[in-house]
């Protein structure tokens, strides 16, 4: 009985095929030109599949595109009772046509509608086709890259057309790239060199390989002209690679001067205001960084949330940290720059023998939230993460409120007062006492969200703040004590050239140098780059 | 009876030299006698005689000694000049490391690769010829005079750069930090040529005398007890000196004492360098007793540890110095070995407490008993812990805060 349905199915799409488009009679669900499409592909053999799979791609249907991807890539199936097309991928059976979820009692109720090499020919072909012809730039200049790739996917009066319809600018210089490598095997000189002159400078890693492989073939057949002009355009290529790792680096830079300048402008605030060297403020921003930990450990569930809740959380388990010690050990030390040194060291280690105990000496996992993970694409070569661009913005933000609360609030007006002349803000009526341990807390607070941003970059552990104490230390004497214009710059510079100096002198030596750097500097300018002047000074 | 011993083996000078130093002179003549006795137990008493001192506790021993002299050296500048180095672990791991290559071209071909032309590591990292810096330390001489050139020298070029242009204070305590961490990172690199991250080790002997014999430890003993000694004397002679009165002119006013005409860089450069050197014999003495000299050696908390010492022996007096490094290792000996844990607790609390309520350390502990029960009972409680600062003339380490809290 099936096999006599079958007979006349065959007999009925045959016929169809014949009179070419418009069935409209088949026994099985005739609605569209493509389902007929691949009810023919069921039975046919590779011999008939080469002509049908040559008009399936010229179907205009907007689902053929898919159609042929999935034919493709070999995974279109369809049931045996009752030919129903399937999409056979990822360990799951959906149906092509409606889209609908299949469950398989038996493995061997469906069959592959198979392809053969040739068939692919036609197929990858007719979906570069396709997809340059698309009315979605994105998918055009998918395609088009991909183009790159194979540039023989496409013949040339398709690539003509493509070109000549193309009104986004960016597809066509892909197209035109395209175009370019597929003139570099032109027969007559003049075309291939005019290809080689339509790649030169071009960032594509694919341009760079078939224009290397250009340069190979010709040398091989002696072709010095043309050597010489890809090895011009491959030498552009070089420079605008250079250009990049510069800007790329400058980026890394910049990154690593947004870190340094978050873990530098709360020792900016203790160190540069109070004059107190605080050798723990790396643990305050160890504190912080663990805070972080703990508030993704108490929503498991809201992982982009938990990073918005830890920055106030972290600014006020360091700040209140911050202040108990102030109130406790430094309070007795003002005026002893020496000794407070050593006795914040203590607490330093306190503190990071206290993390170790309850939280274990090993690395703790920060995860990342969705939002800051992914790259943005400058050019086809080069890529910048997000995380570190919303650290560089973070940190300017932090920076900005900073210097807004110095500057605008009561508080700030009175730490100012303190700081310039104590007898006088006392006898004001400021409570100088207070104002020293709510600007100590301030200061530590800011190493807190130093902490959370330093989370997301490196590893959360009892020794973190350790690695970046001496930075902090170098950023802010190089920008000079006291001044938050300093720091910003400081810790930008000492970022960017440590980043530079890495690609020459690896990560290590560059260190190195920019330590030797800042110890001959301070030589020079004992007070940095940005010293106080006159009355101010003498503060410091 | 023993004080005329030691007068009698150093001859007139040293009268002079421990005339006003009751404590030093015991603690001298106590050292003296333990540099004797210890390695005399070690070598005649018979194994389980309670006065029998093993070899594991005289090399124990020994390397308090050689931080003791590391922490004369610290208090030589510190106590003495203000200038508080948080980077003296620096001069000590380099004359280590000058210790270290002699004790390394000692070798020769017994290594795992049983190259006689360059060590192990080299051989590892396929070097093929040994590097010009590591040209004439098979020679002993040459390498004793490396132990004291190569600390000297550096410290000369920094203190030079940085005393000239009058980086005092915090700032210089900084560079000086920075100084020893750009160290240590250079000499974790592999192509520094120095072993990288493993440093050197596997000794096998010194002059010719095995390392692991008893003997040539007894040997190494007697000569950390002899270094600290020396180095002690020496210290003393230079504080005891005019040019050491101008030292301490400088620590409690550099200003003043600048003007008054005084060359203030040259001194304080004269003093830094000499405590290099006491620091890297200290390194020097140090290495073939521990049998290993690496990187870590260059980490900053081991260089503000020596501070600790000081602080806590009570500084500007030398002999203080000597006793706090003796306690405090102990003290970390013994508390790593039974609670790990407690260990940095104990340490950082060490920190606080001694700078908060000992700013004389347990050398001034009497003093400041008396001094509060004692001598004046109507303000007891003034010489507590926030008010140390009151009296420059009579407690010269928190003068030089002032001085410094002003500059």
């Amino acid at each position: 009985m099936l096999s006599v349905i079958r007979q006349v199915t065959l007999l009925l799409v045959t016929l169809c095929f014949a009179v070419s488009a418009q069935a409209t009679a088949t026994p099985l669900k005739p609605d569209s030109e493509l389902h007929a499409m691949a009810q023919q592909l069921i039975d046919a053999g590779y011999k008939e599949k080469q002509a049908l799979t040559e008009a399936l791609v010229e179907i205009d249907d907007p689902k053929t595109l898919e159609f042929s991807q999935v034919l493709m890539n070999g995974d279109l199936y369809y049931r045996k009772d009752d030919r129903v097309v399937v999409i056979n991928a990822d360990d799951a059976v959906t149906a092509f046509f409606t889209g609908d979820e299949i469950t398989l009692e038996n493995k061997r109720d469906i069959k592959k509608i198979a392809v053969n090499n040739s068939l692919r020919t036609i197929l990858r072909a007719g979906i570069a086709r396709m997809q340059i012809f698309s009315s979605n730039a994105d998918i055009r200049k998918a395609a088009a890259v991909n183009l790159l790739k194979s540039a023989d996917d496409i013949d040339s009066g398709t690539l003509k057309e493509a070109l000549k319809n193309e009104t986004d600018d960016d597809v066509k210089e892909v197209l035109l790239l395209v175009e370019g490598i597929r003139q570099l095997e032109a027969e007559d000189a003049e075309t291939r060199l005019q290809g080689v002159e339509a790649l030169s400078g071009s960032l594509y890693p694919d341009v760079r390989g078939a224009l290397a492989n250009y340069v190979r073939a010709a040398e091989a057949d002696g072709r010095t002209e043309e050597v010489k002009a890809a090895n011009v355009a491959l030498e552009k290529i070089e420079a605008y690679l250079r250009a990049n790792s510069v800007a790329e680096n400058l980026y890394f830079g910049l990154a690593l001067g947004a870190v340094l300048l978050l873990a530098a402008i709360g020792l900016a605030i203790t160190f540069g205001v109070m004059g107190v060297i605080n050798m723990a403020h790396g643990e305050m921003i160890m504190l912080g960084a663990y805070t972080t930990y703990v508030v993704q450990q108490l929503m498991p569930d809201h992982i982009g949330m938990s990073l918005v809740v830890a920055i106030p959380a972290a600014f006020l388990v360091s700040g209140l940290v911050g202040v108990a010690i102030e109130r406790s050990v430094i309070r007795h030390l003002y005026g002893r720059p020496l000794e407070t040194l050593l006795a914040t060291f203590g607490i330093s280690l306190v503190l990071q023998q206290a993390v170790r105990s309850v939280f274990s000496p090993l690395n703790r996992e920060v995860a990342t939230p969705d939002w800051m993970a992914g790259t943005f694409m400058i050019n086809p070569a080069l890529e910048l993460t997000f995380n570190r661009l919303y650290i560089i913005i973070f940190s300017l933000i932090v920076l900005a409120l900073l210097a807004l609360v110095l500057k605008r609030t009561l508080f700030g007006l009175q730490m100012r007062a303190v700081t310039m002349n104590r007898p006088m803000a006392s006898s004001m009526g400021i409570r100088t006492g207070w104002v020293d341990a709510l600007t100590f807390g301030l200061g530590s607070g800011i190493a807190g969200i130093a902490g959370v941003a330093l989370s997301q970059l490196t590893n959360v552990g009892p020794n973190m703040g350790q690695a970046y104490i001496i930075d902090s230390f170098m950023v802010v004497v190089f920008g000079g004590v006291g001044n938050l214009w300093g720091t910003l710059v400081g810790a930008m510079s000492l970022g960017v050239v440590n980043k530079l100096l890495e690609p020459w002198a690896g990560a290590v030596v560059a260190k190195i140098l920019v330590l030797i750097f800042i110890i001959l500097f301070i030589q020079k300018r004992p007070r940095g780059l940005f010293a106080l002047k006159g009355r101010a000074a003498d503060m410091g | 009876m023993t004080s005329n011993i030691s007068n009698n083996i150093k001859g007139g000078p040293l009268t002079r030299l421990l005339m006003n130093d009751a404590a030093g002179r015991r603690l001298m003549l106590i050292l003296m006698a333990v540099s004797v006795l210890v390695p005399l137990s070690n070598l005649f008493m018979p194994e389980g005689s309670l006065l029998h001192v093993s070899t594991y506790t005289m090399t124990l021993l020994g390397k308090y000694l050689c931080y003791a002299l590391l922490a004369i050296a610290v208090d030589l500048i510190w106590g003495y000049c203000g200038i508080l180095s948080l980077g003296h672990g620096a001069f000590f791991a380099l004359g280590g490391y000058a210790m270290g290559m002699y004790l390394m071209r000692q070798i020769g071909d017994r290594g795992v690769y049983a190259n006689p032309d360059l060590p192990d590591f080299m051989v590892f990292l396929n070097w093929t010829e040994l590097p010009w810096y590591w040209l004439g330390f098979d020679q002993f001489w040459f390498a004793m005079i490396m132990v004291l050139a190569v600390p000297g020298l550096l410290a000369f070029v920094f203190g030079a750069l940085a005393f000239r242009s009058r980086v005092t204070g915090v700032y210089l305590s900084i560079i000086t930090q920075a100084l020893t961490y750009a160290l240590l990172l250079a000499f974790f690199r592999n192509d520094m040529g120095f072993g990288g991250n493993n440093g050197l080790t596997d000794f096998k002997d010194i002059l010719g005398f095995d390392l692991q014999a008893d003997s040539t430890r007894v040997a190494l003993f007697f000569a950390s007890g002899i270094a600290l000694v020396g180095g002690y004397l020496i210290s003393r002679f230079i504080v005891t000196s005019k040019l050491g009165r101008v030292l301490i002119a400088i620590r409690d006013s550099e200003s003043r004492a600048r003007f008054l005409g005084y060359r203030v860089e040259w001194y304080k450069l004269f003093v830094f360098v000499v405590s290099s050197m006491l620091a890297g014999v200290a390194g020097a003495l140090y290495v073939p007793q521990v049998g290993i000299i690496n990187p870590g050696e260059f980490a900053p908390i081991n260089s503000i540890e020596i501070i600790i010492w000081v602080a806590v022996g009570g500084r500007g007096t030398l002999y203080g110095a000597v006793i706090g490094a003796l306690l405090v290792n102990y003290a970390k000996t013994y508390f790593t070995g039974a609670f790990a844990e407690l260990w940095l607790f104990m340490l950082g609390g060490l920190f606080v407490l001694t700078t908060l309520y000992l700013p004389k350390g347990v050398v001034g502990l009497w003093a400041q008993i008396k001094e509060k029960y004692l001598s004046s009972g109507g303000s007891a409680g003034s010489s507590g812990g926030s008010s140390t600062g009151g009296n420059p003339s009579d407690s010269p380490a928190p003068g030089t805060e002032k001085a410094e809290g002003k500059a």
